[in-house]
């Protein structure tokens, strides 16, 4: 009997630039509306590793298979038509286009209406547009230009526009920074959500340790390009590896953070 | 063989000059990131002032020091332009400054003519290699050998300056970081202008050193400019190394391909230019470029499509344009069919360059392809007009199909002289290929047919057509593929991430707007009555561009408006002066420099700031200029 295979599954992925082994031999896997974070220090590989999920870039090694099938060496955009939908560490949009407009794209996009010379764009699935918007909390600015939004604003909008293909896999690149506080909760909360109710699995890095303890179910932990510990947030919370390459990190961060809150 | 040989050798000493150019461009955009349009401009006064200085100094010293004394005022002059233009404009998008540049060369062109004449000159031999050397049989000129050992000692003259100089530690450092470097505290304006300086003195150093070997006129430096685009396509920009290799290679390739394809030699070049871009675009030597900034990026104004009073107002003013043949004479309906015309023409490149991002600066091949397919057409085939026309813009279409496709795997500047170079590659066909093009005497006698023919007809045809092309480019704009070649202006990273195959879509808005272009070709030969090599020349790619930045490049209806303005004062002004590049090139420089928005963005700013402080409701009033199609 076959057991059903993960939606992401991740084989011994890794990448070299020069001498410096970026990430080496990583190997996870994520299911259907699970929310999984992917933490590490600087440098650890988290960034490298999550553009080779969606083929911005190219492992040297190792396999990547969405629900079984063989993804790794496709292109971003072939990733995106099987179902993966991404917001960016530095957030990508369309500048020069209106927030609803933004959405429409990728719902263009979705509906292979590419290259449709003549029909009406500013008409093309407005409804789903606003309906997309109203669920990330954008439903008021939707006629604003996209280039006047607030960074936070500009990473509720790349989350609608992720979720405009109706993805079964959503890649998150720290989606939560530059953002107030309330805003991370809000935004991670609105995830976490919008991924149980649309069985979405959620890969995301982040630096925020409340909001990673706090929203994923399962973590990985990456430390100079290997895979250093996996499971819940207790258990990660728990372990020694990880309190000496990275809460340490984050204690003293921590701590720093409210002597200057205090003073 | 000795006469391969000699070919070779050949070959080589036309390389010293161009590597000269090329490298001076090189070290200018390296740190500047200014890709120097008016580089050939500067080769072109290198080559007038030494023919002075030589003809005025004697001896032997007279000759050598007339050379270094001519590089070196010239230098002087681009320090002065530096200081006075480029300083303004670093920060402006990279368009507008290769437009600045531009504009520059035009005011050149005539300003030499103005002091020199419009006369070939013949400078005097270099004493001390006035001779030949016999090779087996071959003649080698002795000034030849001279220049090819030239290139390498220059080469490796600029390899110690940047290595072993703090000069030029900070002009690499610069190259790879200028931020940084401005940060560690160094004088970055007196960086910039002495790197503009040096890449300026080499310009003219290779300029100065050609009188020997070839006459001066007034039209070397866009040949020269051309060749200069190609070899630093092909080596790499930024690279010294790259650009001397790639110097070596044109050469040969045109030193060979006059055996090979004698009349079309330059087909040569551009298939290895070709090859080379599919296998490293960024060129031999050089290196990815980052993303380039955004070229339309003045303003975040969001696109709207007309609303039903805008579409009234340019339904009525099409109208009013329609009633012209009831009042004007046959001179104005002509003009009025040439400005008809030339509103195609700019509404194309305004696809191109405004939605897609993509500013091209050969847009006249494809204009001039479909008027040469017109022409083909009625003269050879002996097709009715009706055909022609419909017929006539697919050479455009197949020319926009072959060369876009090249296009698109570059963007920014890379994409700005991929294009030039393959609009002169055209144009040196059709002045080259004189059986089937009738080279510079063109080809005459393309006359509309009777329903066409008188000027009241043709202007209501030019308009009819013109009126169709603006409203269906502009139901483009925001039609799906209008916001998906928007989507990848804005956002490449974007665009591919949500499944957006980008190239693919700049390539099919490059061949529109290449039949769009043709189509507007195709009446325009009519309209003369013949076809010329100048109608694809780079003079008039430059027309679209100003046409479409007078307009105001971030705007949907700028073309329209910047075409007709520009037109009629165009013809109005040679009409008035014999200096029109001159005041034509002054005028590019002042819109860059003053108005970088056009006119129409101007009028767009003047009503927010009017609707800001008046009531609602009146903001109508300001708008009919903008719908005004």
């Amino acid at each position: 009997m076959s057991v059903a295979p993960p939606l992401l599954a991740v084989e011994g992925l890794t990448k070299s630039y020069g001498g410096i082994h970026a990430v080496r031999g990583v190997s996870f896997s994520l299911r259907a509306g699970e929310i999984l974070a992917l933490i590490g220090p600087n440098g650890a590989g988290k960034s490298t590793c999550f553009d080779m999920l969606n083929g911005q870039n190219q492992p040297d090694t190792g396999h990547v298979r969405l629900l079984g099938e063989g993804i790794t060496g496709r292109k971003p955009r072939e990733v995106w038509r099987l179902g993966v939908g991404r917001t960016f560490q530095i957030t990508a949009t369309f500048a020069t286009m209106t927030v609803r407009e933004n959405v429409q794209v990728a719902l263009i996009s979705y509906g292979k209406q590419l290259f449709s010379l003549f029909g009406s764009a500013p008409k093309f699935d407005r409804d789903e547009a606003g309906r997309l918007l109203e669920l990330v909390g954008m439903g008021g600015y939707a006629d604003r230009p996209c280039g006047e939004l607030a960074y936070g604003d500009l990473k509720r909008l790349e989350l609608a526009v992720a979720l405009a293909n109706q993805p079964k896999l959503l890649l998150m690149d720290e989606p939560t920074a530059g953002m107030a506080p309330r805003e991370r909760v809000d935004l991670m909360r609105l995830t976490a959500r919008i991924a149980r109710e649309k069985s979405i699995g959620v890969l995301f890095t982040e630096h925020d340790m409340d909001v990673v303890f706090e929203h994923a179910d399962r973590i990985i932990v990456l430390n100079r390009g290997a895979l250093i510990a996996e499971g819940s947030p207790a258990e990660v919370r728990g372990n020694p590896q990880v309190q000496a390459v990275y809460l340490g990190e984050g204690l003293v961060y921590d701590a720093r953070h409210r002597e200057g809150a205090s003073a | 063989m000795a006469f391969y040989v000699v070919q070779f050798l050949t070959g080589l000493a036309s390389a010293a000059s161009l590597f000269l150019v090329a490298s001076g461009l090189s070290i200018i955009f390296g740190v500047t990131r200014i890709v120097n349009f008016a580089h050939g401009a500067f080769y072109m006064i290198g080559a007038y002032i030494a023919f002075t200085l030589t003809e005025r100094l004697s001896g032997a010293f007279g000759f050598w020091g007339g050379i270094v004394l001519a590089a070196l005022a010239v230098a002087l002059i681009g320090v002065i332009v530096e200081m006075v233009l480029l300083r303004r404009i670093y920060h402006a998008p990279e368009l507008f400054q290769l437009l600045a540049t531009f504009g520059l060369t035009l005011m050149v062109e005539d300003l030499v003519v103005l002091i020199w004449g419009p006369d070939d000159l013949v400078g005097r031999r270099a004493p001390g290699f006035k001779g030949a050397i016999d090779f087996f049989g071959q003649n080698i000129p002795s000034y030849d050998l001279f220049l090819i050992v030239l290139g390498p000692v220059v080469l490796g003259i600029l390899w110690l300056l940047f290595q072993r100089t703090r000069w030029g530690v900070l002009v690499r450092a610069a190259t790879q970081d200028r931020d940084m470097v401005a940060a560690l505290g160094v004088n970055q304006k007196w960086l910039f202008t002495s790197v503009f300086a040096v890449g300026v003195f080499l310009a003219a150093l290779g300029g100065a050193l050609q009188i020997p070997r070839d006459a001066v006129h007034h039209a070397m430096d866009l040949r020269i400019i051309v060749e200069v685009f190609v070899v630093v396509v092909i080596g790499g920009l930024g690279s010294i190394i790259g650009a001397f290799v790639a110097a070596v290679l044109v050469s040969e390739l045109n030193a060979f391909g006059i055996l090979i394809f004698p009349k079309i030699s330059i087909i040569l070049v551009f298939l290895v230019m070709a090859a080379v871009l599919i296998v490293r675009p960024w060129g031999l030597f050089g290196k990815p470029e980052a993303p380039a900034r955004k070229t339309p990026g003045l303003t975040v104004n969001p696109w709207r499509p007309l609303t039903s009073n805008e579409r009234l107002a340019a339904l009525a003013a099409l109208v009013i344009a329609a009633t012209l043949p009831l009042f004007a004479g046959n001179y104005a309906l002509t003009v009025g069919s040439e400005i008809a015309i030339f509103v195609i023409f700019a509404v194309s490149l305004h696809f191109l360059m405004s939605v897609g991002g993509l500013a091209s600066f050969g847009h006249a091949a494809y204009f001039g392809l479909g008027a040469y397919g017109v022409a083909f057409l009625a003269k050879m085939a002996g097709l009715p007009m009706i055909v022609c026309l419909l017929l006539g813009p697919l050479l455009g279409c197949m020319g926009a199909a072959v060369f876009g496709f090249f296009a698109v795997q570059l963007s920014g500047v890379y994409f700005a002289m991929l294009t030039l170079a393959f609009a002169q590659i055209v144009w040196s066909i059709a002045f080259q290929w004189v059986s089937v093009t009738g080279g510079d005497n063109g080809i005459l006698g393309v006359w509309p047919e009777k329903w066409a023919a008188s000027p009241s007809h043709f202007y209501w045809l030019a308009l009819g057509v013109a009126a169709l092309v603006t409203i269906a480019l502009r139901a483009m704009v925001f039609s799906p593929f209008g916001y998906a070649l928007r989507a990848t202006r804005d956002s490449l990273l974007r665009s591919e991430a949500i499944g957006i195959n980008a190239k693919r879509i700049q390539w099919t808005a490059f061949v529109i707007a290449g039949t769009t272009a043709g189509i507007g070709g195709a009446l325009f030969a009519y309209l003369k009555g013949s076809v010329f090599p100048d109608n694809l020349g780079i003079s008039l790619s430059v027309d679209a561009l100003v046409m479409v930045l007078l307009g105001g490049v971030e705007t949907v209806s700028g073309a329209v408006i910047g075409a007709i303005v520009y037109k009629a004062l165009n013809i109005w002004l040679v009409s008035q002066t014999d200096l029109s590049k001159l005041v034509l090139g002054g005028f590019i420089v002042l819109i860059v420099v003053v108005f970088p928005k056009g006119i129409v963005g101007m009028l767009e700013t003047l009503a927010q700031r009017r609707r800001k402080s008046s009531p609602p409701g009146s903001p109508l009033l300001a708008k009919p200029i903008e719908s005004a199609e």
